[in-house]
């Protein structure tokens, strides 16, 4: 007899999940200003982007054209995929001594996944996430950027 | 006022004034089917853009919105873009069945057409079996899927056309038997008379929580008979890539998803004229005004408002409940609708001996 009861109460059961499925999915029928998707091309200029989108990877320069890079290439061993490339070079210091900096952060964009595992290894928070996201180009050789804007230099006390 | 049954008397009596009977039959089966084919197209193109919007708002997104006013010309587009690709048949496949199926998909759809009833007296065929007609010849849709799963020469395609095949013949099972519950009730397999026999109330209303099982079932193993989502085991996109259309291209494609559509339609029509009452208005027993009311609207607006309510019905199901697997589909039919609508059907009948309904 126990089966009988078991049976009508999955048959119930079933009924109830299904019937809440079909009340939420009603609701978003009903409600349109739930829309999420954005009319690309129309809303350009006035486009949201949620806090986690990755666009592509940049530095950031404070207005003495200096950046946050030490060249300790915590990024380019964390990259999966080889799109950093950081050349070195060796600074001397008015008191003679060599410092190691950046000479080039070679920065392959149509090999990056935007994984952000380069931004979590920086122990300096020398490069971050952009949310730019229009690409396109005619020349493949226009998607390998230099990060490091010319004649930049690595920040005062920065280590 | 004009009405379907209005039109079609006044060329009746002109055709057979001008023409000899023999001619005149002539001439009216060919409008019948220019009119079926129209209908054809104009729901395939309806049906179609109803389901992406249905789709788009139920997933909060906006759906077709680019051509013309409101993406209303959407599905006018995708048929041109069909008319005009290259319809390739494989060189390892069987022709002439490959060729024949989309054929046969269509031809079933549009034999289904036959009995129902659009309008008050408005209807192809008048048969007194109607509706042992329309379980039969919905059987054969799967000949179309087996012989075009079969002549693809594709693992994938006959895979899913045997899916299809299982699928097909345990869910007839349980549409057959909650159809039962109405021809029961009212006593007729004609389509006419069980419209008749809803003047005083649809049956949904009239017969109680067993009918609304009934309806709840048939609508359930319709869903699954037309292959669609939660139930399209045939087509498995993410499994079988396409299943039994996975070579189809071009218009050989575009009838076997035309088919889909205008069968969705038919079932949906056959259930609105089981269970709700088809043409026949809202009535509420002896409210003589409330019903005189009522018998304002059109029987052609009652009939088109019910079965595109069903239709609604349908599309809502397949964008909110997740797919099943082929045991699980199986599982629910021998397991449970087929158990429930046979102990149902049994309370129906006592229903009708003993005249509990109103």
């Amino acid at each position: 007899m126990m089966f009988i009861v078991k049976y009508i109460k999955e048959v119930f059961s079933g009924l109830k999940s299904l019937a809440i499925g079909l009340r939420r999915t009603l609701y978003y029928f009903t409600h349109h200003k739930e829309i999420i998707t954005q009319q690309y091309p129309d809303n350009r200029d006035t486009l949201v982007f949620p806090d986690r989108f990755k666009g592509e990877v940049v530095m950031a320069h404070d207005e003495n054209n200096e950046h946050a890079c030490t060249g300790c290439t915590a990024c380019e061993l964390a990259c999966p995929n080889a799109t950093i490339k950081i050349v070195t070079k060796f600074d001397i210091s008015p008191e003679g001594k060599k410092k190691k900096a950046i000479d080039k952060f070679v920065y392959h964009l149509e090999l990056c996944t935007m994984c952000n595992l380069c931004v979590v290894a920086c122990p300096t928070d020398a490069i971050k996430m952009a949310q730019t996201f229009e690409h396109s180009v005619f020349n493949r050789a226009e998607l390998t950027k230099v990060l490091n804007k010319p004649e930049s230099k690595v920040r005062e006390g920065v280590e | 006022m004009w009405s379907f049954s209005k039109i079609s008397n006044i060329l009746d009596s002109w055709l057979s004034e001008t023409f000899s009977p023999t001619w005149t039959m002539v001439i009216e089966m060919v409008i019948a089917g220019i009119c079926v084919i129209t209908l054809f197209a104009l729901l395939g193109l309806v049906l179609v853009l109803m389901e992406r919007r249905v789709a788009a708002w139920i997933q909060i997104r906006l759906g077709p919105n680019r051509v013309g006013p409101g993406g209303m010309l959407q599905s006018l587009a995708d048929t041109v873009k069909l008319l005009v690709k290259e319809g390739m048949t494989p060189d390892g496949a069987d022709k002439f069945l490959f060729n024949l199926a989309p054929i046969i998909a269509m031809m079933v759809a549009m034999l289904l057409m036959a009995p129902i009833a659009f309008a008050s007296n408005f209807q192809l065929w008048d048969l007194n079996i109607g509706v042992l007609y329309v379980t039969a010849i919905s059987s054969l849709m799967v000949i179309s899927i087996l012989m075009a799963g079969w002549a693809s020469n594709n693992k994938y395609s006959l895979m899913g056309a045997m899916r299809s095949g299982a699928q097909i013949v345990s869910y007839e099972l349980s549409a057959g038997l909650s159809i039962m519950a109405i021809v029961v009730l009212s006593s007729s397999l004609n389509l006419n008379d069980i419209i008749q026999s809803q003047a005083d109330g649809w049956w949904i209303f009239k017969g109680h929580i067993p009918v609304f099982i009934a309806f709840l079932i048939f609508i359930i193993a319709v869903t699954a008979e037309t292959n669609r989502a939660p139930f399209d085991l045939a087509e498995a996109e993410s499994e079988l890539t396409a299943g039994f259309h996975t070579e189809y291209s071009g218009m050989k494609f575009a009838l076997f998803f035309l088919a889909e559509y205008i069968n969705v339609f038919i079932v949906c029509a056959i259930g609105a004229t089981l269970f709700l009452g088809g043409w026949m208005p809202f009535h509420i027993g002896h409210w003589e005004a409330f019903n005189h009311v009522m018998d304002f609207i059109p029987s052609s607006i009652w009939f088109f408002g019910k079965t595109f309510f069903l239709i609604f019905l349908i599309m809502w199901f397949r964008w909110t409940f997740p797919r099943l697997r082929i045991d699980q589909l199986l599982d629910l039919e021998w397991k449970y609708l087929l158990p429930i609508s046979m102990f149902n059907l049994l309370l129906v009948t006592l229903m009708a001996i003993l005249g509990w309904h109103f």
